[in-house]
């Protein structure tokens, strides 16, 4: 009886203990919390700007409800029809280069001499550290008229015309797309690189016995046990698709290629804060994240259903 | 019999091999140029002669001066620029580190209710983005505009890093911390004597990522801050450039009003401010590189 009673006393006491450490732990997390709703959170609510005929300068709540005007605004606006299609072109292409990490990890991979693995792989990543403007910079070092590029055509006389690589429009969808290759190859290729050394090397042996060449051991080994991996950077890479880099772009942009080289990003800046029309930018950047965020569960879902995992 | 005979045949040489090889390192070597050159040039153009260097560099410097260097760092707000970019990449990494690291802490405490809602309130924010006008008018109405905090506020808490020190924190035994709480420290005691300095090496990856962002970021400064007390080394950079580029036939001296420039070349100066933007990187790299791929790889198991 008297057992019973103390023991059941301890479980209250101890039950009560874990209330209070409870509180005291939400208590400390409570700044946190206010902190993420804040930053993350709260700019949500900046969405209301898309349903109202919005001016700066007048407050909100002064302003008329015009509710999805200016999404249909959106299906009648020219511009809209040649930033999507730009967004998606250079979207695509980068997409089209997504194989090209993965070979040239299998490249690497195939180096014996350690020196030169070591050597090449440090230096193909170092542009992934560096910021889009320090690219520019160094693009425009090489490409400018006086950059090194043309200097060199005019030395040689092969030329008498400078070479105008990053004022073209009509290859600067190309340009673009190599400057991000030249950018992200290295370090894409770190992730092809751990799932190639984590490959089990008896399959490679295996394979050496019963005569295989080297290529034949890329192809039927290398090859399909990195697949999985590529897959899903390839499905994540597809969910971005609306995404195309605004720092990128931003940098590069120059008149000449202007029309060409707007994506969305850019267009909702320039809706935004250069014409001045936030009702209308906030509706297409609300577009772009709504299309992004259903693209991302889409695409989880299907490889949910196909590989049995899912990737976010 | 057999297998020795085949042995001889093929062991001489291997002709595949030796193409497959000759075609790779030469792919690779190209590859390597092609990368490297560009980091090169800047780097023999800013040390060269102005002057001569406008004739063309290619392989080595044309004369050898640090008199563009010395320009450059008298350039209007550069030092402060700089000071700035030191400030708010010391400052920033402290604060991602300080504050992801104890909120992740707390959220591995299992007596915390409603830690699961907490963690995913949390995790969701890494996939939608509410877009650049609301967190233009949102920045605007907190008084960030034209203030430092706006540098290291917004990124102090992220759901990436979180995952990554709570998936550490959980797998450090729980005796460690039992046998600190036996002796009757606090959650904060806890945390500080016992799990921060167990997680040195996540806490380290973490502030690489950190200090590398802080460093490179620069479109905070460029929507939202005039103030040129307040300028980055980067945005320094981008005007420089887009003044120079716009304008490719004005001279140093008319861009800034700095006596000591009128010696020099735009080019010049454009190379040397880039050198300096892109030294501490090349500088920190190795450090970089190691910490960088441990973290894509904890990424990758993902918590």
């Amino acid at each position: 009886m008297e057992i019973t009673y103390k023991k059941g006393e301890v479980a209250q006491t101890k039950k009560r203990k874990i209330h209070a450490d409870g509180i005291k732990l939400l208590l400390m997390t409570l700044p946190f919390i206010v902190f993420v709703i804040a930053f993350s959170y709260v700019p949500l609510f900046g969405w209301a700007y898309a349903f109202f005929d919005y001016r700066p300068g007048i407050p909100l709540s002064q302003t008329d409800f015009v509710g999805m005007e200016h999404f249909r605004e959106m299906l009648h606006d020219r511009d809209m029809l040649r930033v999507m299609i730009n967004t998606l072109a250079l979207s695509l292409l980068s997409i089209l280069a997504a194989p090209l990490p993965l070979v040239l990890a299998i490249m690497i991979s195939e180096v014996r001499n350690g020196f030169f693995k070591r050597l090449i792989q440090t230096t193909t990543t170092l542009p992934n550290y560096i910021s889009w403007i320090i690219v520019f910079s160094l693009a425009f070092s090489m490409f400018s008229s006086e950059g090194a590029i043309n200097t060199i055509i005019a030395r040689l006389g092969l030329s008498d015309t400078p070479l105008n690589v990053l004022g073209n429009p009509e290859h600067v969808w190309l340009v673009q797309t190599l400057l991000l290759i030249w950018k992200t190859i290295g370090w894409n290729a770190i992730i092809y690189l751990a799932a190639i050394v984590g490959i089990d090397g008896e399959q490679y042996d295996a394979a050496k016995i019963d005569g295989a060449g080297r290529f034949h051991s890329i192809v039927h080994i290398t090859i399909p046990n990195i697949m999985p991996t590529f897959i899903v950077l390839l499905l994540l890479a597809v969910s971005n698709l609306l995404s195309a880099g605004f720092e990128q772009y931003l940098v590069f942009n120059n008149i000449m290629v202007a029309d060409k080289i707007e994506v969305l990003d850019l267009y909702v800046y320039r809706l935004g804060l250069v014409t001045n029309d936030y009702p209308y930018s906030t509706a297409v950047g609300m577009f772009k994240s709504v299309i992004s965020i259903i693209l991302l569960f889409m695409i989880n879902s299907l490889s949910k259903r196909v590989r049995g995992e899912s990737i976010i | 019999m057999e297998k020795t005979a085949r042995m001889r045949t093929r062991k001489p040489i291997n002709w595949p091999d030796m193409a497959f090889n000759a075609v790779n390192y030469t792919l690779l070597t190209i590859l390597l140029i092609i990368t490297i050159y560009p980091f090169y040039y800047i780097f023999i153009y800013s040390i060269s002669d102005s002057f001569q260097a406008q004739s063309g560099v290619f392989l080595w410097p044309a004369g050898f001066s640090l008199e563009s260097y010395r320009a450059t760092l008298q350039l209007n707000g550069l030092q402060e620029a700089a000071l700035v970019s030191v400030l708010r990449t010391i400052i920033g990494t402290l604060l991602t580190v300080v504050c992801c690291s104890f909120f992740a802490y707390l959220i591995t405490k299992r007596e915390m209710p409603m830690r699961k809602l907490i963690y995913r309130f949390v995790l969701i924010t890494m996939y939608f983005n509410a877009g650049f006008i609301p967190w233009y008018l949102t920045m605007k109405a907190y008084g960030l505009q034209n203030n430092f905090l706006l540098y290291v506020l917004p990124s102090a808490i992220s759901g990436f890093n979180i995952i990554l020190i709570k998936t550490f924190i959980e797998q450090l035994p729980p005796a460690l911390e039992e046998s600190a709480k036996i002796d009757g420290a606090g959650y904060f005691t806890i945390f500080t004597r016992v799990i921060f300095p167990l997680s040195t090496p996540i806490i380290a990856t973490i502030a690489v990522f950190a200090a590398l962002g802080q460093w490179n970021t620069w479109f905070d400064n460029f929507f939202l801050v005039e103030n040129p007390n307040l300028q980055t080394l980067q945005l320094v950079l981008y005007n420089f450039l887009n003044q120079s580029n716009s304008i490719s036939s004005m001279s140093a001296a008319e861009l800034t009003n700095s006596a000591e420039v009128r010696t020099m070349t735009p080019q010049s100066i454009q190379m040397t401010i880039t050198m300096l933007v892109t030294l501490p990187i090349v500088i920190v790299y190795p450090m970089l590189q190691r910490f960088f791929v441990k973290g894509i790889m904890m990424g990758a198991v993902k918590g």
